[in-house]
């Protein structure tokens, strides 16, 4: 099988200096392979460590030991040791990530915010732009708001801003950390078709879905997340 | 993204007496990459800027510069004038007191002409439009060319040295706390266009700061220091988010929210 | 014949040829200022000092003195210093420009082209052209020494940007064989275009703040501008009352309490000499 990402016994724990040097393990042994143009969605209980997962995959978090497998242009990366410099590229190019919350930056408008991340992946500015307002107006924001900062914007908003920024690209590997959480039924309809786009595209997505509706809509399966054993 | 770094230093170190400002303290800055010096007052960042910058001499280990035409200097080595006109061009530095970076009797547009000028610019037309629209992108209103940056908010003072720091378009800017000195609020302007014009211009930055929220904001990169010692480094929300050495993760969460 | 008990030009011969040292080093690196021990004079720190202390260094017995202030040979000062020489040096004077061999000048450049083998001496209360742009006099000699002057472009371009033009009438800035920026001493800027490629040799003396420079003969002197601001020496429109002339720099003069004023030829010698011509044609 042709992996767009997998995982070899990846592992991670913490280990909270302040407090004494406890050590709080949340994942070992991760197996998780996505395939092209397939949706995996993570399950298990609150707590289990999925968003621990999303934010390994994407670099975020430090891995604590296992591999990262990741096809990016035409090698296969391991993100657990890259360099920082190599992240970067990984997530410029192949790697993109849709979290709850925007991190909103003062004063940049909501088009920049989406155009941003294929300009820097070459795409001329009028073009980027061009794209991210077709994507937004198909998130149903209106194009008075598009040259506004969204840090006023409603929490739904926002969330469209934060997906079209991330499906803009068109990334071969897309995280997804609850999407539709803060979304109508009219905008989750419209993320289940982005979703739908891309796996048709080939892009191989992971996500974490509370809503169980559009979970089973989109996931080819499920990869069950287990909690660690409570340390005594 | 070239695949060369700018600027690389290796193994170095310096004692002011028995206190060690760096111990071997190895660094790369690449072409447009942004990179962040955190830690408290005392770990040894603005003495590593200064190391780095050729403005101070550490005892051990090299600092190699990288040309636009890729030739390699070691900067130590480098002449005082060589040195000099490098700052004036392919570097920048910008300090944290906006004096120590101007001219204060002289007016806007001189400040910002002045870098132009080093570098043999002879035609004050072009200089003059040169700095009005420099002007313009650091936000300062054009009309106040001829103003004098004594009478200048703390802010625009600052901006204004980012206009003439900037103004020969080096490929490196060295930045001392920038926000140091200043409101909050006009911390978050002066951040925010600082980030904006890196982006636009492609630029590579070190800067060292103590704000975290700041380096969020800039850095691609983070190296946190300690008593003369990088104890972590990486991407930045990496190192932000998952801590690991123990002075980070006292770092990161005497910081509210960042 | 010299006054008694003095030696040869005032000066003992040892700091005679501790300046002359310093004179060849300023000629070997035109424009560049050498620090010079200077002596007490009988007269005070400016008027003139580091001037006579060169005039001093380099007369001989054979040469022939003229000394203008102003332009003016018969100015208190001028005349001081002038009878000084004749009686510490015995040398003859003139007020006659083509025949002096040696001129020791207050602010002003014989309207006269000097020829080869004369030497023009140059009063200089401030030789450092920097001085008022920068305080710190260490970093005033790395500029010099990097060649580093962008900052007196910034006083031109703020002279522009205030005044339209660049409001430098006098001690105007120029730069030595396209190396070293220097102060041709407080002469009109109208004389700047004199010092450029002069068969003379000009020699610059400040006794207070002790330095000597010098122009070697047929050195490029060129006045700092901008491209689209040339250098302009700017002179009174209108001829000399006296002679005429509408080349000379003039001095103006007020001739009564009603605000009647004349413009007149400020050297003198210049000025007498044509009105002579004139009279002679008639």
């Amino acid at each position: 099988m042709s992996w767009a990402i997998h995982t070899e016994g990846l592992a991670k724990s913490f280990t909270l200096h302040l407090q004494g040097g406890t050590c709080i393990p949340v994942l070992e042994g991760v197996e998780l392979g996505v395939a092209p143009g397939e949706c995996v969605a993570l399950a298990g209980p609150s707590g289990a460590g999925k968003s621990t997962l999303m934010r390994l995959l994407y670099g975020n978090y430090g891995v604590g030991a296992g591999r990262i497998l990741i096809r990016h242009q035409d090698m296969e990366v391991d993100l657990a040791t890259a360099d920082a410099r190599l992240v970067r590229a990984v997530r410029r190019e192949t790697l993109g990530y849709v979290s709850q919350f925007l991190r909103v930056i003062p004063r940049v408008p909501t088009l920049d915010i989406v155009a941003e991340p294929m300009m820097v992946r070459g795409l001329p500015r009028e073009e980027a732009k061009a794209r991210a307002a077709a994507l937004l107006a198909r998130l149903n924001l209106p194009a008075r708001l598009h040259g506004l900062p969204p840090a006023t914007f409603s929490g739904g908003e926002q969330q469209r801003v934060n997906l079209a920024r991330g499906f803009a690209p068109g990334y071969p590997v897309l995280l997804l950390d609850e999407p539709t959480a803060s979304l109508d039924a009219a905008n989750r309809e419209v993320v289940v078709g982005l979703i739908d786009a891309a796996k048709s595209a080939g892009t191989a997505i992971i996500g974490i879905f509370h809503d169980t509706e559009v979970r089973d809509r989109v996931a080819d399966r499920l990869f069950e997340v287990h909690p660690m054993p409570v340390a005594a | 993204m070239s695949g060369l770094p700018l600027l690389e230093a290796a193994g170095l170190s310096l004692r002011f007496g028995p206190v060690p400002a760096l111990e071997d303290v190895s660094i790369e800055v690449y072409p447009g990459e942004v990179v962040a010096i955190v830690g408290e007052s005392g770990s040894g960042k603005t003495t590593l800027l200064r190391v780095l910058s050729g403005m101070m001499r550490p005892e051990a280990g090299v600092v190699r510069y990288r040309d636009p035409e890729g030739t390699v200097h070691g900067v130590q080595e480098m002449g005082e004038a060589a040195l000099r006109r490098l700052h004036r061009t392919d570097w920048g530095f910008v300090h944290q007191n906006p004096r120590d970076g101007l001219r204060m009797r002289v007016s806007a547009g001189g400040n910002i002409g002045e870098r132009l000028m080093a570098v043999g610019a002879r035609h004050y037309g072009n200089i003059r439009a040169e700095a009005a629209e420099w002007l313009r992108r650091v936000e300062i209103e054009p009309g106040r060319i001829d103003g004098m940056p004594a009478l200048f908010s703390g802010g625009m003072q600052q901006r204004l040295q980012i206009a003439r720091t900037l103004v020969t378009r080096p490929r490196l800017v060295f930045m001392d706390e920038p926000t140091g000195g200043l409101d909050v609020s006009v911390q978050a302007r002066l951040l925010d266009m600082i980030r904006a014009l890196v982006a636009d211009l492609g630029l590579a930055v070190l800067i060292v700061t103590h704000d975290i929220a700041a380096a969020r904001l800039l850095a691609h990169r983070l190296l946190v220091m300690r008593r003369g010692r990088v104890v972590e480094q990486g991407l930045t929300d990496r190192v932000l988010d998952d801590p690991q050495h123990e002075y980070t993760q006292l770092l990161v969460a005497s910081v509210l929210a960042a | 014949m010299t006054a008694l008990g003095y030696n040869f030009g005032y000066l003992d011969e040892n700091t005679k040829r501790m300046i002359r040292r310093a004179l060849l080093k300023a000629v070997a690196i035109p424009g560049h200022q050498v620090p010079f021990g200077a002596r007490e004079m009988p007269l005070p720190y400016g008027w003139g000092t580091g001037g006579i202390a060169v005039t001093a260094s380099v007369i001989g017995a054979s040469d022939r003195l003229k000394v203008i202030d102003q332009g003016a040979d018969d100015t208190t000062n001028a005349v001081s210093i002038r009878r000084f020489f004749a009686r510490v040096a015995g040398v003859e004077t003139t007020e006659r420009t083509t025949d002096a061999t040696i001129i020791q000048t207050r602010h002003r450049i014989p309207e006269t082209p000097l020829r080869e083998g004369q030497i023009l001496v140059y009063q200089v209360p401030m030789p450092e052209p920097l001085f008022r742009l920068e305080p710190r006099v260490a970093e005033t000699k790395r500029m010099h020494a990097l060649a580093d002057y962008g900052l007196m472009h910034v006083k031109l371009y703020e002279d522009i940007a205030r005044h339209g033009h660049v409001a430098i009438s006098y001690n105007y800035p120029v730069l030595v064989g396209g190396r070293y920026l220097m102060s041709p001493s407080p002469i009109p800027a109208f004389d700047n275009p004199k010092m450029d490629r002069m068969p003379a040799l000009q020699l610059f003396g400040a006794g207070r703040e002790k330095r000597i420079y010098a122009v070697p003969p047929y050195t490029a002197v060129r006045s700092l501008d901008f491209e689209d601001h040339p250098f302009q020496p700017v002179r009174a429109d209108a001829p000399c009352a006296l002679c005429g002339s509408r080349e000379s720099y003039l001095d103006e003069v007020v001739v009564d309490d009603r605000g009647g004023r004349m413009f007149v030829c400020s050297d003198t010698d210049y000025c007498s000499t044509r009105q002579s011509h004139q009279e002679a044609a008639e």
